[in-house]
């Protein structure tokens, strides 16, 4: 048996996608043509940019196809900067490298100053802390980026008060990690812009959205054909924006089936290994995501002895050349480097069931132990 | 058995692994990440601490079809390996970072975390070859003798020879190319490494002037006398002729040659050749990779580099040193080198030399 326990990382495609992929793919037809295959293919585009929108409440024309999640922020984090000609960029401690990287690249290289909202032992970013920067700095803000929920942890963030205090100010989202898990609506949470990722829902690889309200232009990364509001050029993938809609209309993630295995992991987790503990309990967290800290370990042995028993799980961070890095995100929620590297993310999905829940548990003792002893060394 | 295969991303340990998985052992191959910053201590494609070289290690553990991971050892190798080379210089002595290596990190530090997690031993692309016999199993020199890496792996005890695989020893380093393109490795013909892993460009004089400073000093001959100056007593080698700078020149015109680096003084002494003439060699730290030696003199040979000639002598332990008298003199020894003794193929053990005599 081999259990997948890596699903906030990608998640299995739905047989629905791979389906509507499979026609799309044989498809000729540039949607940007004019003729009639053009057209077919452009209805195909518009008919799944109209399911997204209604899954994520926007409006069809919100919705600009990007060719992954950190496109999606790339795109957000320097479009706002770049259009408001203001020097501050606000983000959470927690963001993932999509944003976090843009940020200090405009550090670098267009000479912004990027300014922390910490987070507390929880993980929830510091309201007071944003209240009382844009109360002094506000003028000065070009953009305030919060993940809609966090990667590492699953610890979803209050992005409609951050709207709320930020006023004026534009308030970009991830929520990659978010869309389709919990209830999400881009109306109602008010943010400028927001981004969305298929292979975390069902979807295939290398396509995601960026949600941006509708008559607000940012300037573009890619400059080319115009496609999607001249915001992202290049045309457009059909096959994947196709399969995309389909693993969405799906609705085939069950939270509460996913909340209940979640629940029976942690508890497993706890009796097994009493000094455990869970990152982020007590916060409101997305239903598949567990952050367990296995004091006196290091996660990559973890990960290393979990994988040789056919559970795959992670570790978090690691650098360009595949080296372990304790994780900015537990760091930021007060752990010690030590601590923080001896953390394992398990992530549940759609298709997760109660038999992977008792395998991963069953060889998590002889683990933990193996990973102990070779820490003492 | 189940075994970690320490993977370089070279030649050697690609099929070293390969080797190792078709003698029926369970092999997850591991490449060890050395510099916390992957290029912070070397460019190119040599050596083992690139972001390519992992990415070669990678793609040899696809091939061969095992798990691959890497482990960070960087604070291991800086402290044990980077850090020892540094003083070891500063405090005037040529110390061989790869029996460091051997000795801290993959040997102790892999093979015990590899232990540790429920593996038998550790697997590498050394040449070296081990037998089984009465003694136990001990170490031997490889059959390629252009090849021979038993030197770097003498200060392996007999509990880490146990927990060693070297499946390359009985091989020659052409037909390891050949069989590594017939398995369709890669890194068939990538070039071996040669310089010390972590100083680019094989520029160990400008690696250790930066680190180490470049203060102006004396160069004096035996009766102490100034004839000249140097920028940094460490960047020079016992036995160094060339690159002295010297304009004074001696009453016969012969050669001159560094025969002492005093970094109390930071001086170095300079004289003629027959000065560096040494037919007694004392180290410490000695270490056995067998059956321990006492002070009844034994015959056997001492090497003291790593692809240095094996000389003829005699051995023995007083109980502080290890002591190895040679039959002809050597020249050009360094305090810091490594003395390798041998009984025939088979490695005795080592000690870091000491004093000359």
């Amino acid at each position: 048996m081999s259990v997948y326990l890596d699903h906030a990382a990608t998640t299995p495609i739905f047989d629905v996608a791979i389906d509507a992929m499979q026609v799309a793919l044989r498809k000729v037809g540039n949607p940007s043509s004019l003729h009639s295959e053009g057209r077919s293919t452009r209805k195909d585009v518009e008919d799944a940019r109209e399911i997204i929108a209604k899954a994520i409440d926007c409006l069809p024309s919100e919705v600009i196809f990007t060719g992954s999640g950190t496109e999606a922020d790339n795109a957000a984090i320097k479009g706002l900067f770049w259009k408001s000609g203001k020097k501050v960029i606000v983000i959470s401690a927690i963001e993932h490298h999509a944003v976090l990287d843009p940020a200090r690249w405009l550090v670098d290289h267009e000479g912004a100053e990027v300014i922390d909202i910490p987070v507390n032992k929880s993980g929830v970013i510091d309201l007071t802390f944003l209240r009382d920067l844009i109360d002094k700095r506000g003028y000065e803000i070009a953009l305030i980026a919060v993940m809609h929920s966090n990667n590492e942890t699953g610890v979803i963030q209050p992005v409609g008060e951050v709207v709320k205090i930020a006023g004026e100010i534009p308030v970009h989202t991830d929520a990659v990690q978010s869309f389709t898990k919990v209830a999400l609506s881009y109306k109602d949470l008010g943010v400028t812009s927001m981004a969305l990722s298929a292979h975390k829902v069902g979807g295939p690889h290398g396509i995601g959205a960026l949600i941006l309200r509708r008559a607000y232009e940012i300037p573009a990364l890619l400059h080319g054909g115009g496609q999607e509001r001249e915001i992202r050029s290049g045309t457009l993938n059909a096959p994947s924006i196709v399969a995309f809609a389909a693993a969405v209309a799906s609705k085939k993630y069950l939270a509460d089936q996913v909340i209940e295995l979640r629940k029976k992991f942690e508890a497993g987790v706890l009796a097994s290994t009493p000094d455990a503990y869970i990152n982020g309990v007590g916060a409101d967290r997305l239903p598949g995501i567990v952050n367990v800290t296995f004091p006196g370990t290091q996660s990559d042995s973890l990960l290393l002895l979990m994988d040789s028993e056919k559970v795959s799980c992670s570790t978090g961070a690691a650098c360009s050349a595949g080296v372990h890095r304790p994780s900015h995100v537990l760091l930021a929620m007060g752990h010690s480097e030590i601590t923080a590297q001896s953390s394992l993310r398990f992530s549940l999905g759609a298709d997760s069931t109660q038999a992977d829940v008792d395998f991963a548990l069953s060889v998590l003792p002889t683990v933990i132990a193996r990973g102990r002893a070779a820490n003492q060394k | 058995m189940k075994i970690i295969a320490a993977m370089s991303g070279g030649v050697d340990s690609a099929v070293a692994a390969a080797r190792a998985v078709e003698a029926g052992h369970e092999v997850i191959g591991v490449h060890l990440a050395l510099a916390s910053n992957p290029q912070k201590y070397r460019s190119g494609a040599r050596g083992c601490c690139t972001i390519e070289d992992s990415h070669d290690a990678r793609r040899a553990a696809d091939k061969i079809g095992i798990p691959f991971y890497i482990w960070d050892m960087a604070e291991e190798f800086h402290d044990g390996v980077v850090e020892n080379f540094l003083a070891e210089y500063a405090a005037g002595r040529t110390p061989n970072p790869c029996l460091r290596c051997n000795e801290k990190i993959k040997f102790a530090a892999v093979l015990d975390r590899a232990k540790a997690m429920g593996f038998d031993g550790v697997v590498t692309g050394h040449y070296a070859r081990t037998e089984i016999g009465p003694m136990g199993k001990t170490l031997h020199r490889a059959v390629d003798p252009l090849k021979d890496q038993s030197y770097v792996l003498a200060v392996l005890t007999t509990e880490q020879i146990n927990g060693a695989i070297f499946p390359l020893g009985n091989t020659e380093k052409v037909d390891i190319r050949i069989e590594a393109e017939a398995r369709g490795l890669a890194v068939a013909q990538k070039p071996d490494s040669h310089d010390i892993c972590f100083v680019p460009r094989g520029d160990n004089a400008g690696w250790l002037r930066d680190r180490l400073g470049s203060e102006v000093g004396p160069i004096v001959d035996q009766s102490g006398t100034k004839i000249g100056e140097h920028k940094g007593a460490y960047t020079y080698t016992i036995g160094q002729r060339k690159g002295l700078g010297l304009t004074v020149p001696t009453a016969d015109g012969s050669p001159r040659f560094v025969l002492k680096i005093e970094p109390v003084t930071n001086t170095v002494v300079v004289g003629a050749r027959e000065e560096l003439a040494v037919v007694q060699l004392m180290g410490e730290k000695t270490i056995w990779c067998g059956p321990s030696v006492g002070s009844a003199p034994l015959r056997g040979f001492v090497q003291v580099r790593a692809h240095g000639t094996p000389l003829d002598c005699t051995y023995y332990f007083d109980g502080q040193r290890l002591v190895a008298e040679l039959d002809k003199p050597l020249l050009g020894i360094a305090n810091g080198q490594a003395m390798v003794i041998y009984d025939g193929d088979r490695v005795v053990g080592s000690a870091t030399i000491c004093e000359s005599a």
